[in-house]
């Protein structure tokens, strides 16, 4: 027989569900209607008149290729990110769980980065490589190899991906050396003493006992790469050299909040969001099968 | 004094003190300045809340340029805008077109009794922010003009002498060549590449950079960057780009750290670099009129001017409005705006400050920074050279700056990156065009 506990009457309930309900309705489907709202209009930037175009924000947006090729740039952007600031986390983790002695200290050392805002870690990996001022273009300089990201496109996207993973991999190190504390030792040990060695447990058992995590991570991390890397590209590209860094939601501010054209850039935040749902979704179909809880 | 006395002096002291500030009318001022020209700003604020009992000017930093525009905007949607706002040159016809948000500086200094002659200001300076009838829309405040810098001591080392004429991109190549065979490594960079190297490229040769005065007469204009001249200039650029003699830092001023630092030789940026050059440059430097190209149009007309102008918001009392017009005519007056020139090196916005500075000595103590004011003021300024009046002009720029940075790289020649910066900057104008009709 199964075993619910519930609530006599609705009071209740309805009260300790409010305060993440209200959340939600104010913090995001209020802006979120909105957005979807102004995006059937051209307003001008001062909010003194406003003509109704239906779908003609987002027939422009379509019809421009340029913006459809900021959708290569996101696609290729989001993955690079994710795969940089997700593999080296479970690397350095797998690292600091096999150590006994100081892995306190290491633990610690690996978050710090999390604690440096996208923006301040933009201009600290900006100032690196600066091509002109940077440590790191003149020891280049010095080996021969010309760094100029302000004119090479793929220069300019490696910065920014670097740039963009540097503080998560703390974030992801975090969950994943968690995640590994949480694998049983006996089945381990377990495989040890039947030969298996370090590398053939940990694709075999391992991997597999921590993809609840990983899942988590991915889901979360493209989540990142898609929102929240617009402080990097700012202060690093600004979107250059040419488009080759103008990811979309670096368009959606550049439309809105510098050229003031605020019927397109409410389009293309509804149509990141619809992006954003779609690969949420996807996700969850096709990856979370083969995760084992 | 006993204890109820000094209660009672505190009490009346308290009383008095709404008193005073309620006789005070505030006017906020919003500007996009930080260090230097911060304080100077701030300096003329006290000085005009000091000459007078009846206003209060504050004025607050909102950030750089774009960012001051945008604060202003959505601060006029919540209701909550300041008296005065300031808006770069590229933000002009976004402001021109809010009819119903800003109130027209020849409408307010007009109405109120301070004297205002709109002959006094400086038609090269003023024309940029004056419809085609005449009207004065905003305050000039902060104007430059783009000049050649150059570092004498980089063109001595090269063994070229530094007084050698560079009035022509011509006579510019030569001396590029010979900077590159003596094996320097940046001859030449530049600021705001689309401001100097197509907007006043264009109006210096007194070509259209844009159909319909440049904007100034409508709504409908397209962009004409992709002529003759344009294309000539840019692919110039783009060969010497490609042999190194032409040096990409980036689309705001980042070249400017290279010419200070002493590694380019010349450099073409704003004249208001004055401060920061002779601020922090080590050797010996100059300051020489844009070149131009001998052969083409009319050059040299005059250069345009890039900056900003201080724009009246819409939707304050009368007695703000008295006030706003008294700050402004005290910013106009020809001592301040003449030590404001001689301390930023913008542009100064009357006759009479010019005048009054050439009096005090300043350019025979500081040659060079004359040529940026006769540069702009050689010839009566004809439908090309007034101006740029565009909206959407900010995306546009950036337009311009991925279109170029694709000729600097060598991935396109400059006839298709200017048909293409064209043709997307045209959408954007037909798009400006469908929201500000009404």
């Amino acid at each position: 027989m199964e075993k619910r506990v519930t609530f006599k009457g609705w009071m209740l309930p309805l009260l300790l569900v409010a305060p993440q309900v209200v959340i939600s309705a104010v913090f995001f489907f209020y802006p979120a209607g909105q957005a979807i709202w102004q995006s059937l209009f051209i307003p001008d930037p001062f909010g003194l008149s406003m003509e109704y175009v239906g779908l003609g924000n987002f027939e422009y947006l379509f019809g421009n290729r340029y913006y459809l090729a900021s959708f290569v740039t996101t696609a290729l952007f989001s993955t690079l990110v994710t795969l940089t600031s997700m593999i080296p986390a479970l690397f350095l983790a797998v690292m600091a769980d096999r150590l006994i002695k100081g892995a306190g200290t290491y633990r610690t050392l690996l978050i710090w980065p999390y604690a440096v805002a996208p923006a301040v870690a933009g201009v600290l990996w900006l100032f690196m490589f600066n091509t002109r001022v940077g440590v790191v273009a003149w020891y280049l300089g010095r080996l021969g190899y010309d760094w100029n990201h302000v004119l090479n496109e793929t220069e300019a996207m490696g910065l920014v991906v670097v740039a963009s993973s540097w503080g998560r991999i703390s974030y992801n190190f975090l969950f994943f050396f968690a995640a590994l504390q949480a694998v049983p030792k006996s089945v381990i040990e377990a495989a040890a003493i039947d030969g298996a060695h370090f590398w053939r447990r940990f694709f075999t058992i391992v991997l597999p006992l921590i993809s609840p995590t990983t899942f988590f991570l991915l889901v979360v991390n493209v989540v990142y790469a898609f929102f929240e890397t617009f402080g990097v590209i700012h202060t690093i590209t600004s979107g250059g050299p040419q488009q080759a860094t103008t990811i979309l939601v670096y368009k959606v501010y550049a439309d809105g909040f510098v050229g003031q054209d605020l019927g397109s850039s409410a389009a293309q935040s509804v149509v990141l969001l619809v992006v954003v749902g779609l690969l949420t979704v996807l996700q969850f179909r096709f990856v979370e099968r083969r995760v084992h809880y | 004094m006993n204890k109820r006395m000094m209660g009672g002096a505190i009490a009346s002291l308290v009383a008095a003190m709404p008193v005073a500030s309620l006789a005070q009318t505030e006017i906020e001022l919003w500007h996009a300045f930080s260090g230097r020209l911060q304080e100077l700003v701030d300096a003329q604020v006290a000085d005009f809340n000091e000459m007078q009992d009846d206003y209060e000017v504050v004025s607050t930093s909102k950030g750089n340029y774009s960012e001051t525009l945008n604060a202003g905007i959505a601060a006029f949607r919540a209701g909550e805008q300041p008296d005065i706002l300031m808006v770069f040159e590229v933000g002009t016809a976004t402001m021109m077109a809010a009819e119903g948000a800003v109130r027209p500086v020849h409408e307010v200094l007009g109405g109120a009794d301070v004297g205002f002659d709109p002959d006094a200001y400086i038609g090269a300076v003023k024309g940029y922010y004056t419809t085609p009838e005449g009207e004065m829309l905003s305050l000039p405040f902060n104007s430059s003009t783009p000049v050649l810098w150059v570092n004498r001591d980089a063109l001595e080392e090269a063994g070229i002498d530094p007084d050698t004429d560079l009035s022509t991109w011509s006579q510019v190549g030569d001396v590029l060549d010979q900077l590159a065979e003596a094996g320097h490594e940046c001859p030449m960079t530049t600021a705001w590449q689309s401001w100097i190297h197509l907007e006043n490229l264009s109006a210096y040769h007194d070509t259209p950079f844009a159909t319909m005065e440049n904007g100034f007469a409508g709504l409908g204009t397209e962009l004409a960057l992709n002529n003759e001249v344009q294309v000539r200039h840019i692919e110039q650029l783009g060969e010497w780009a490609q042999e190194g003699k032409f040096i990409y830092a980036g689309r705001r001023n980042e070249g400017g750290a290279n010419f200070r630092a002493g590694e380019c030789a010349l450099f073409t940026e704003s004249s208001a670099g004055y401060a920061g050059i002779s601020d922090e440059a080590e050797f010996d430097f100059e300051v020489r009129p844009l070149p131009y190209w001998e052969d083409a149009g009319s050059a040299p007309q005059n250069t345009i001017i890039g900056g900003a102008s201080l724009w009246v918001m819409e939707g304050q009392s009368d007695e703000e409005y008295q006030g706003v017009a008294e700050f402004l005519s005290y910013l106009s007056s020809p001592e301040v705006q003449a030590q404001w020139h001689q301390d930023t090196g913008y542009l100064p916005i009357t006759s009479a400050a010019a005048d009054l500075t050439r009096e005090s000595g300043f350019y025979e103590e500081n040659p060079g920074t004359d040529i940026a004011v006769e540069q702009m003021t050689a010839n009566e300024p004809t439908a090309n050279s007034k101006g740029i009046r565009l909206g959407n002009f900010d995306q546009i720029r950036t337009i311009i700056d991925e279109e170029l940075e694709a000729v600097w790289a060598g991935d396109k020649d400059a006839q298709s990156a200017l048909d293409s910066a064209a043709e997307r900057g045209n959408e954007l104008l037909r798009r400006f065009e469908q929201a500000n009709s009404r």
